[in-house]
């Protein structure tokens, strides 16, 4: 992408939290309320009527979008051409009254291609690079931060430490929610279900073998606890 | 990406309104926002049509049905009906793209997404197709994934849609909406190889847009086979959508072929439909009707291997037909 009116990145105070495995699950651990409802409706599906506004026009300059992210709705000051990936990571805490500082979804490959910032919209993984914020208003936004409970780590985030399911762990939260994602809508699915719904996930570490064996393990354990 | 504005659509009526000059039409957005990433789009006005009401259904018509242009490939291939009436539909999207592109695109999406040529849709390569070069950096340039048919044509990119070759086989039409009212039209006549004109590869003029996708009656003996590069993640290297009538004695009474990932449109095979009629199908009947269909083609410098996988694709896609089951 070109060089001008680009999304500030990310502050320098931010830097500290890194992307060391201990501190990416310790903000993983640290997400705020999970999400507890599960829309069924296709990400195609169009919630009613229109904002009048919208329909009229908004931008180019920025415009006020609300999103409800793991349950909470929050509120972003961004242009129409910025990514909900974008909106999430770098604008969240200009516009809302408290600090949520989404970075779990990662930005890698901004095309719609390696998976890292996979979300769940409406019960459907997306790639979140590839959603405009703005068209995201109105829908139930998941990302991995809402996945724990009380500071307890989701079945898949757990097997996925057990398991060793990463290396550099930069892929992991993109893993981690199209896993959620397929347990979810597929209780008990298979080992290869699941190789098939991790289809659209890249490992560049070539750590998929133990991603699998994560995601197996843990769907076997919530598939118990049903 | 430029900036832009963006209006969400509550009406066909809407859209087409909204659909002016140096507007463009978004849906699930998977290769729009990538094009307009690399700026080989830069429209002022985005008009978002998800927001459209009643374009996510799927309805039943007459003997068959009509799909909305904005269902998405995920929402088609856990329909029951379609997958079960159109056997051929259901394998071309069954490899689209990957899970999460096919939560987000649509059918209309894979109508008229823009090609995947790499010199198309990457910034930094002067290409005619894309209006900033006057010749086509494929002819002579990396053309292993470039067409093999129509290559006279001054642009030898591929079509971008999967859903397109099966959509022919199966006869179905589209209706299109438009400031002057909404027309109905086969899939077939949509695509153009337009000479004149090669950024545009259908009929749709500004301000129109793809409503619904008619299907009729289901066709259990159609199948589509996609050869693939790679599992996942990548367009077909060439596939083919055949759809049989059958009449007595198990013979065929008429064929409709076409071919994906071959040409700059949707290649139906005529040649190959002529050479099925009134045989029974068998390997040697599908292979000389691939023979039939490849006559025609002209491969470039790197991609002669494809002819040997269209022709693959089509004889199996024919054998599977024949056979009319889903899996």
């Amino acid at each position: 992408m070109k060089k001008e009116k680009q999304p500030a990145r990310r502050p320098s105070a931010k830097a500290p939290k890194g992307v060391s495995r201990r501190g990416f699950f310790q903000a993983m651990g640290l997400a705020g309320a999970a999400a507890t409802t599960l829309a069924q409706g296709g990400c195609g599906s169009s919630g009613g009527g229109v904002d009048p506004a919208l329909q009229q026009g908004v931008g180019p300059d920025a415009i006020d979008v609300a999103l409800k992210v793991n349950g909470r709705d929050v509120k972003v000051k961004v242009e129409p051409r910025v990514t909900l990936l974008d909106a999430l990571r770098d604008h969240l805490k200009l516009g809302s009254t408290e600090p949520v500082d989404l970075t779990g979804s990662k930005r890698v490959c901004d095309r719609g291609s390696c998976g890292a910032c996979t979300m769940i919209v409406d019960g459907r993984t997306v790639y979140s690079c590839t959603v405009l914020a703005v068209e995201a208003q109105g829908r139930q936004i998941r990302t991995v931060e809402g996945l724990s409970e009380g500071g307890k780590l989701h079945p898949v985030q757990e097997e996925f430490v057990a398991c060793d399911g990463l290396m550099c762990g930069f892929c992991t939260p993109g893993f981690v929610m199209s896993a959620v994602s397929c347990l979810e809508r597929t209780p008990g699915a298979t080992a290869d279900q699941i190789r098939k719904c991790l289809d659209g996930n890249i490992c560049r570490c070539g750590t998929q073998p133990r991603a699998l064996e994560a995601v197996v393990k843990a769907g076997a354990r919530m598939k118990g606890r049903r | 990406m430029k900036a832009f504005t963006y209006k969400s659509a509550a009406s066909e009526a809407d859209a087409v309104a909204a659909l002016g000059p140096g507007a463009v039409a978004l849906a699930g957005g998977t290769s729009l926002l990538n094009l307009m990433k690399e700026r080989v789009i830069e429209p002022s006005v985005v008009v978002n049509l998800k927001s459209v009401a009643g374009l996510d259904k799927i309805e039943a018509a007459g003997d068959g049905w009509k799909i909305g242009a904005g269902v998405t490939i995920a929402a088609l291939l856990e329909n029951p009906q379609v997958v079960k009436g159109y056997p051929a539909l259901a394998e071309a999207l069954e490899t689209v793209g990957t899970p999460q592109i096919r939560n987000m695109a649509t059918l209309g999406g894979n109508l008229c997404a823009k090609t995947p040529c790499l010199y198309f849709s990457h910034d930094g390569f002067a290409c005619l197709k894309r209006g900033n070069g006057n010749s086509c950096p494929a002819k002579d340039g990396d053309n292993e994934f470039s067409a093999i048919f129509g290559t006279v044509m001054p642009c030898v990119s591929v079509h971008a849609s999967s859903a397109s070759p099966a959509l022919i086989a199966l006869g179905a039409r589209l209706r299109v909406a438009g400031s002057g009212g909404a027309r109905e039209l086969p899939v077939e006549e949509f695509f153009v190889l337009s000479k004149d004109d090669p950024a545009r590869e259908n009929v749709l003029k500004q301000g129109e847009i793809v409503t619904h996708v008619i299907l009729g009656k289901p066709a259990g003996k159609s199948a589509t086979y996609v050869a693939l590069h790679k599992a996942s993640h990548d367009w077909p290297t060439a596939l083919a959508s055949a759809a049989l009538d059958m009449g007595e004695g198990d013979l065929v009474r008429t064929a409709r072929i076409c071919l994906g990932g071959v040409a700059p449109i949707p290649w139906r095979v005529q040649a190959a439909e002529a050479a099925l009629a009134g045989k029974k199908v068998t390997p040697e009947t599908a292979s000389a009707a691939a023979d039939a269909a490849m006559a025609g083609a002209a491969p470039l410098s790197q991609n002669a291997y494809k002819v040997k996988v269209a022709h693959t694709a089509l004889k199996r896609a024919v054998l599977l037909a024949a056979r009319g089951s889903w899996k």
